[in-house]
Order: C-alpha cells, then sequence, then structure tokens
C-alpha cells in the first residue's frame, strides 16, 4: 500500500504539509515568538514587516543578520486614522534559538528559548501583523492550529469509534439489527446539519471553562460524523462476511467478536484510515464555521475560527487585511487532509492500482 | 498432408512486463504458425504466458506489458475472408496499438473470445445492440440490417428463439448462452481467424461440449482458422489439429496432436500428459489400502437435509417461491472412507456441504454425527456453541485457497488459530505442533513466518490442509479443493489428502464438479443436480454403468484425453422430465 501511495505525488505532499501542522501544534510554545495574548497598544492593526536578512554597515560592509524595520505610529490630527511607516534606520533584529517571555510548555515546566525570537526583549515584530489589541497574529495562529487540528483529529476520534462499532455490528450481524442501525443513520443524515450544530452548540452554558466547551463542541461535531463511517465500515464487513476466511475462522470455533476484531477488522484498516483522514478537514471547517459565528469555541479559546471572526466586518478587509491569514492557514490544512486522503483512499483500492 | 497455408505466423514473439524488480518475460521467443482452417491449441498451466502470447497478437496486453520484439505475420490473402484481394501480408507487431490500423484488424481478420463472458459484455445493452454494433464499426450498414444480421448470427450459434432473445440484457442468458453470443459477435464480421481464450473454462462440462463443437462446426463452414487457448488436456485431445506447449513464457514442445499425445518428447510436456492421465482412473494407493482396511462404521448419517434460499421477498403481499438449492438430501459417510459429490454449477453441492457444517441454518432435516466420545448428536439442533466441539471432528477445505486464508495473518498464526481458540495449545508447544502440521503437509518450518501471499497456490492449499488438520478432526469436507489448482500439483494435493487418511484416520467429503479427480480420490460418488441426489453408488460403478439420464449426459461430455477418442463417443443432452 506504500507503495501505491508514494506514486501519488499529492498526497505525498498533503502528507508532508500535514505532519507540518501537527508539528506546529505539538510545538506551538517553542514555534510562536510572542505571548499570543499579550496585547500592545502602540501595536493596534499594526501591518506585517518583511524580514531582510543583510544588514548593510555605513562603511559600506556587510553581515548576515535576520531583521525587520520597525514601523513608527501616526495619527491623523483629523480623520484620527493611525497609520504605520517604515523606518529603515530603525531595525528589530532577530535571531534564531533566543530568549523570549517564558512561557510553560504543555502546562508543565517553563521554557524560555524560542525558533525565532527579537535579540533585545523588550522588541516585538510583526510577520503577519497584529490584530486590534496589537496582538501578534503569528503566535496567534501558532496557537490556534494547536485547537484546530486537534478538534478534527479528537473528533473524527470519536465519531471512529461510534461508526466502526455500530457499522461493524451492523453489517456482520444483519438482519434486524442492520435494520435499525441503517435507520438511525438515515435519520442522522437526513436532519439538516448547520442548524442542528447552532442549536446544540447555541445551548451550551456559556459560563463553562473553555476545556468544557472545546469537549462539547467536539462531541456536538462527531454526532454527525460517525454516520459515514458507519456506512463505509457496514459497507465493507458486508463484502467481507461472505469471504471463505471469515467462514474459516468460524468453522475453527472462533467467537463473534473474535471473527470481527481479529479476522475482519484488519482487512480493512486501510480503508477507515481514508475515511478517516477524509473526515478530519470536515471537522476542522464545521468548527472554523462555528467559531466563526460566535457558536464555538469562544476567546480566550485561541483557534481558527475564533481568530477569523475578528475578520467578520467591512472596515477590515479595508484596513487589516492580513486578518485573514487564519482562512489561509485553514484552506492550507483542509487540501493538504484532502489529498492524502484521496492518496490514501486510492492506495487501499486495490482495483485502482491495475493500469498505473 | 500438405500443409495449408499459413494465416499467422508469429516469429520469435517476446513481449515484457515492466515490474519494480526490472522487466519480467511473459512471452519468450515464441514462434509459431496458424494454419487456414486448422486448429492450433496453445496449452499451459497458469503463468505459462499462453493468454499474453494471443493478447500480444492482437496487441491488447494490459500495460505495463509490452511487445519488444519479434514479428506477428497476418497473411490476409490466405485468410477465408481476404482469399479475393492480393497478396497483403502484415506485421501486427509493428502497428501502433492505437493506430486505426490494429484496429481494422480486431474484429474483422481476426477475433477474440474471452474466459468469462460475463464480464466481456456490457451488463447495460441488450445482446442485439452489442452485436449490431460489432457489425456496424467495420461495415457501413443500417441499424436494421445490422439487427437482421445479428439475428441470424445468433441463430447460427444455435440461441433458440433468436429473434426474441436478442433484445434481452446478457443477465438474463445462462453462462453458456452468453458464451454462444460472445462467439456470435466474434463472427460478426466472418473473420478469418478466432482467437478462443479459455472460452470454456468457466463453463460445466455439458455445455463445454456443446460449445467446443458449435465452435468445430463453425470453423468447417466459414473456413476458419481457430487459436485455442486452454490449460486442460482434455479439451486439446477434443478439438487440436496442432498443439504447442508453454511453460514459463516458452515454447518447450510442438507439433501435431496425435504424435504429441502419443509420443511427448520433452519432459514437460510427459509429465503434464502423465498427471492427466493418472487422474482419469482410480489411485492404485486408494484401492491397495481399502482391501487391507475396508471402511467401517457410520459416522455421519444425513437424512432428508433441506435449504432454502429466499432471493428477494416478491412484492409486499406475496411471496416468492423460495430457491432450494438442498432438496431432501440423503447421505451416509462410513470411517475411512471418500464420499465424493459431483454435480454442475448450481447443483447445490457447496450448500450441503456447508448445510453439513451448519455454516448456514438448515430448513428441515438431520445431520446425525457419531463423535470421538461415541455420542451421536444431530448438527442441525445444536445451538453455535454446541456446535463448536462437533465442528473440532468436522472440519473444511476450501477451494480457493488465495480468499480462505486471511491475507493479514502469518501462516503460524493461521495454522495456529483453531488450536488457540479451542484453548488447546499456547505459546511453544503450539509452534512446535504448527511446525510438525506443516511438515506433513510437506511444508518447511521456515514458513512460519510467512504471509499466505508469499507462496504459490498449491503451497497455499496445503496451508488450508495443515489447518483443516490441526485438530485432529475424524471428517474433512473438502470443497472444490483442488480445483484452483494446475493438473501437475492437482494429484500431488491428492496424493497428500490420501497420505493423510492413511495416517490420521480420516474421511473424506469430497465436492468437486470435475469427475476424474473424483475417480482417483473417492470410493463412492452421488451425483447431485438441481438439489437432488439422482444417483449414488460406488465410483466405478457409477463411471462405468451410469444408471440415471442425466448421469449418462454429464459423463458422456467429459473431454477425454486422449485424440483418438475424438467423435467415438455420443453425446447426450439431459433434459429434466416436466
Amino acid at each position: 500500500m506504500w507503495i501505491a501511495f508514494r506514486r501519488h505525488r499529492l498526497a505525498v505532499f498533503g502528507l508532508i504539509v500535514v505532519g507540518l501542522l501537527y508539528f506546529i501544534a505539538a510545538f506551538a510554545e517553542l514555534l510562536a515568538p510572542f505571548d499570543p495574548d499579550a496585547s500592545s497598544a502602540r501595536a493596534v492593526n499594526h501591518p506585517p514587516q518583511i524580514v531582510r536578512f543583510i544588514k548593510t554597515t555605513p562603511d559600506g560592509g556587510w553581515t548576515f543578520q535576520p531583521h525587520v524595520y520597525a514601523m513608527a505610529q501616526k495619527r491623523d490630527p483629523i480623520t484620527l486614522a493611525t497609520t504605520f511607516t517604515s523606518d529603515p534606520s530603525k531595525t528589530v533584529d532577530i535571531e534564531f534559538f533566543g530568549k523570549g517571555a517564558p512561557v510553560r510548555m504543555w502546562g508543565t515546566f517553563e521554557v524560555e528559548r524560542r525558533l525565532i525570537a527579537p535579540k533585545k526583549s523588550d522588541e516585538r515584530f510583526y510577520l503577519i501583523g497584529a490584530d486590534r489589541l496589537g496582538r501578534d497574529m503569528l503566535s496567534r495562529i501558532i496557537y490556534g492550529t494547536r485547537i484546530s487540528m486537534s478538534i478534527g483529529l479528537v473528533g473524527v476520534l470519536m465519531s471512529l469509534v461510534l461508526g466502526v462499532f455500530l457499522g461493524g455490528i451492523s453489517g456482520y450481524f444483519g438482519g434486524w439489527i442492520d435494520a435499525s442501525v441503517q435507520r438511525i443513520v438515515e435519520f442522522k443524515l437526513a436532519m439538516p446539519t448547520i442548524p442542528i450544530w447552532l442549536g446544540l452548540s447555541a445551548a451550551l452554558p456559556q459560563d463553562w471553562p473553555p476545556t468544557w466547551r472545546y469537549f462539547a463542541i467536539t462531541v456536538i461535531l462527531s454526532l454527525i460524523g460517525w454516520t459515514e463511517l458507519a456506512r463505509v465500515v457496514r459497507g465493507r464487513f458486508l463484502a467481507l462476511r461472505t469471504e471463505d476466511f471469515v467462514t474459516a475462522a468460524r468453522l475453527d470455533g472462533c467467537s463473534q467478536m473474535r471473527v470481527i476484531f481479529r479476522h475482519m477488522l484488519p482487512s480493512m484498516v486501510s480503508h477507515i484510515i481514508a475515511s478517516v483522514s477524509l473526515a478530519i478537514p470536515m471537522m476542522i471547517i464545521a468548527e472554523t464555521s462555528l467559531s466563526f459565528l460566535g457558536l464555538g469555541l469562544l476567546p480566550p479559546t485561541i483557534s481558527w475560527g475564533v481568530l477569523l471572526k475578528e475578520a467578520q466586518n467591512v472596515r477590515t478587509i479595508a484596513e487589516a487585511p492580513w486578518l485573514f491569514s487564519p482562512g489561509v492557514a485553514v484552506c492550507i490544512a483542509v487540501l493538504a487532509l484532502n489529498f492524502l486522503g484521496d492518496g490514501l483512499r486510492d492506495a487501499a483500492d486495490p482495483y485502482a492500482q491495475e493500469g498505473r | 498432408m500438405s500443409a495449408a497455408p499459413p494465416v499467422i505466423e508469429v516469429k520469435n514473439l517476446v513481449t515484457e512486463f515492466a515490474t519494480r524488480h526490472g522487466p519480467f518475460r511473459a512471452v519468450d521467443d515464441v514462434s509459431f504458425t496458424l494454419r487456414r482452417g486448422k486448429t492450433l491449441c496453445l496449452v499451459g498451466e497458469s503463468g505459462s504466458g499462453k493468454s499474453v502470447t494471443a493478447r500480444s497478437i492482437l496487441q491488447i496486453v494490459d500495460p505495463p506489458g509490452d511487445i519488444k520484439s519479434g514479428k506477428v505475420l497476418l497473411h490476409r490473402h490466405n485468410t477465408a475472408r481476404g482469399r479475393q484481394s492480393g497478396e497483403s501480408v502484415i506485421d501486427l507487431a509493428a502497428l501502433n496499438k492505437r493506430s486505426s490500423a490494429i484496429r481494422a484488424v480486431r474484429g474483422r481478420d481476426i477475433a477474440m473470445i474471452f474466459q468469462e463472458p460475463m464480464s466481456s459484455l456490457s451488463p447495460v445493452h441488450t445482446i442485439g445492440d452489442q452485436i449490431g454494433e460489432a457489425i456496424r464499426l467495420h461495415e457501413n450498414v443500417s441499424k436494421k440490417e445490422a439487427l437482421n444480421r445479428a439475428i441470424e448470427l445468433l441463430r447460427k450459434v444455435e440461441i433458440p428463439n433468436a429473434d426474441k432473445t436478442i433484445h434481452r440484457y446478457p443477465f438474463e442468458y445462462s453462462g453458456g448462452m452468453r458464451q454462444r453470443a460472445m462467439i456470435a459477435m466474434a463472427l460478426a464480421c466472418n473473420p478469418g481467424v478466432l482467437i478462443a481464450d479459455e472460452p470454456t473454462t468457466a463453463l460445466d462440462v455439458t455445455t463445454q461440449a456443446e460449445i467446443l463443437t458449435l465452435i468445430r462446426k463453425l470453423q468447417d463452414d466459414n473456413g476458419m482458422s481457430v487459436l485455442f487457448i486452454t490449460h486442460d488436456m482434455g479439451v486439446v485431445a477434443e478439438v487440436a489439429d496442432e498443439v504447442a506447449v508453454m511453460r514459463y513464457g516458452k515454447l518447450v514442445e510442438q507439433g501435431d496432436t496425435l504424435p504429441i499425445f502419443e509420443e511427448p518428447q520433452h519432459e514437460y510436456t510427459k509429465m503434464l500428459l502423465g498427471s492427466v492421465k493418472q487422474l482419469d482412473r482410480p489411485s492404485t494407493r486408494r484401492l491397495a489400502r481399502r482391501a487391507s482396511n475396508p471402511p467401517g462404521d457410520v459416522l455421519l448419517s444425513v437424512d432428508a437435509l433441506r435449504k432454502e434460499f429466499h432471493i428477494d421477498r416478491g412484492s409486499f403481499f406475496r411471496k416468492t417461491a423460495p430457491l432450494v438449492a438442498v432438496n431432501d438430501v440423503s447421505l451416509q459417510l462410513r470411517s475411512g472412507e471418500n464420499l465424493g459429490i459431483v454435480g454442475e454449477s448450481g447443483s447445490g453441492k457447496s450448500t450441503l456441504g456447508r448445510a453439513i457444517l451448519r455454516v448456514y441454518d438448515t430448513n428441515g432435516g438431520s445431520v446425525n454425527y457419531t463423535g470421538k466420545d461415541g455420542v451421536t448428536r444431530d448438527l442441525v439442533t445444536l445451538d453455535e456453541n454446541q456446535l463448536k466441539s462437533a465442528r473440532r471432528e468436522l472440519r473444511m477445505v476450501f477451494q480457493d485457497p488465495m480468499s480462505s486464508l486471511n491475507p493479514r495473518m502469518t501462516v503460524a498464526q493461521l495454522i495456529g488459530e483453531p488450536m488457540l481458540v479451542n484453548g488447546m495449545l499456547q505459546g511453544r508447544a503450539l509452534n512446535d505442533r504448527v511446525a510438525e502440521l506443516l511438515q506433513m503437509v510437506g511444508l518447511p518450518a521456515s514458513a512460519m513466518e510467512r504471509y499466505p501471499h508469499a507462496f504459490s497456490g498449491g503451497q497455499r492449499q496445503r496451508i488450508g490442509i495443515a489447518r483443516a488438520i490441526a485438530l485432529d478432526p475424524r471428517i474433512i469436507i473438502a470443497d472444490e479443493a483442488t480445483s484452483a489448482l494446475d493438473v501437475s500439483i492437482r494429484t500431488q494435493v491428492l496424493d497428500l489428502l490420501l497420505d493423510l487418511q492413511e495416517r490420521l484416520d480420516l474421511s473424506f467429503i469430497f465436492i468437486s464438479h470435475d469427475i476424474a479427480v473424483i475417480r482417483y480420490f473417492c470410493d463412492r460418488i452421488a451425483v447431485m443436480y438441481r438439489g437432488r441426489i439422482v444417483e449414488e453408488g460406488p465410483t466405478e460403478e457409477v463411471c462405468n454403468t451410469p444408471k440415471h439420464a442425466y448421469t449418462q449426459a454429464l459423463l458422456s461430455a467429459v473431454p477425454h484425453p486422449d485424440p483418438r477418442m475424438r467423435g467415438t463417443r455420443v453425446r447426450t443432452r439431459y433434459r429434466e422430465p416436466a
């Protein structure tokens, strides 16, 4: 299967990107240059700064030193609109593995080192700008990766358990069990998804702590997501049930649970992985939309959807288009996961391997 | 005998498949000549490259296969069709795969029919549409005219009520009718050459005999040349004028049919014919064993066993009649005896085997089995848990060793599974037992850690047998256990089963469509037809003097691997009395 998968170039690319995203999610504390919640009155809607690598000295020499030009804030005395202008004479030097403000890594121990940090610890730089409270967008997106990417994973994990179990017994036993599970699935599919999500998440108490809310949202998302998986698993079970090796296992004296989990499930692992990787992006999109509408996760939790909520009005488009950058992150994540899922599905399909 | 003019000359053909481990030569330097009005049989076991050779002629080898070198000369002026035109010789191997030149040859000069007619016919078009299209592709005729020609063709291939059946879909045809329709389609443009790739392998013997006669008749009528690809020496003896034997992509021997059958030169041909001839008579070893050790008491007694399938529930108010797959069948099996159940596809023989083991729930009757403890139980009345002890003593060997061995388990896990789940052995003791079982079926102990796909068909069937004997059973039900194997391996597996019978004191119920195999292996035979047993008795008695009309028809259709017997027997067709 790995060989078939490798032939699918786009899928390999997707795999790399997905791996990178989960790496970012896992090591957000080390990768984000600043505290995502640290605001600054002097950097309200600060535009992105360009990184320059070569620093020239007045006598014509040069050194390798990544830096950005500092920006000066000016306020129009009549309109009171703020504008930022680049000041090439003042620079903010950036260093790799420099020291930043200490944060608790995974809530357990303190770290100071960052992948990129300003040389002087009181200076700040904004590679993709800052929001209306002067918080660094790059750091916020990096922290948002953690919630957004994990909500898909946790949600799919829950739908997987539900889907494999219900799909499994439905496909293996058939008869009235199959009929009733399938009617439940059809009932679920017949319900309009978005109003249900809206209704359920609106029903969550506003004063719940962020972690509860996070968990509740994943449950709501997976309540819908399991139906598709249950169908896929049921279909595979129906096909496998008549295979001779399943009959052989029964005649060997295996219990029904052993037949299902020891003999049948391993032959469909590849199919399940493929449908899981196609289900994760759906979850990510669902979380983003809910949070965007203000019904999913709420600040101070940071997710891409929460960040996008900042970009809800026309003013943003005009004044601070960089606030849309979490949307770019969503696009990249969803596309990468879809490529990966497509590649896995094709590689798992024995019929697709001929003639390629 | 003056040689007929050549129609197709294949010269030093090489076809290779690009694989991850470098090119694989499926056809290696093959040369032969097909002459006008003659039948050349290309014989070989699976993987010998005979199908690829045939496909190379028409340049329809599946990618990544490609013709590397050699020539395929079509002498168009020598075919029955192109006789009027002037001399024209085309090298088909030099034409582009997608060129219109090769497309003009396909279907018009050279037509091809395949093994599985269902997958070669489009399921969403009527037979008439499909034959009509084949005509219109090569000839400029109106739709109506094409349809009339199609009806005429169907009549030619002896399909009854051709003007009505032409409007039916392939799924409404039986297997034999589908293959007739395929032949009709192949004949649509009156080709000079017909390539038949295992055209009768998927069919029952009686249907096979009819199709063979039909091809022969059409060939005589049209002066067509036939390249007939088969693995079955009986069929070769029946139809071939010339024979070419292939092995590992190479042509090992070719010549006229009689000399090949009577004085084969090459070792491989000798071996192939030897194993075929050996199969058509009782095993001497079995006869010797029975003389010293006659069958004992009745072990298993099946009484009026019945199994119905409800195909669909019919309409809401009305129930459709169920399909009766096993219709009140009664059998007895004695200890140390081999009982053969023979029948054509759909006769219910496989269902019977599975119903005895209660893979299916039954609809009446009883299966009384006397266990090792001397207690007789009716398996029909036991529940799944109570069945466990009986299923330890009654085991099954399946037809297709590929699908009956879980591809994700190692050989050690596969063979160990029944002992593990029955709580008999674990850990080291289990490992030692698996090694012992592997040795009994003639496989090395090193096979334990490998997966089933790493083995050949014959070796896989040995693994299946090892799994069956793991629980020290008394009865083994073998469902077409040798049908998926090549002839030369078939005898080896049958001999292994006989050997195990002597060592472990086994009894067999051997289900097969192949009379030769049954004759070699079984003491008694039961002939099944449409869910019923129509005749039962000692094998030799039934085979030599069949009493029931169906048995007579069945035996008359079996091709004999002796070209001298060709046309000496009168073939009868059994029609069920209304």
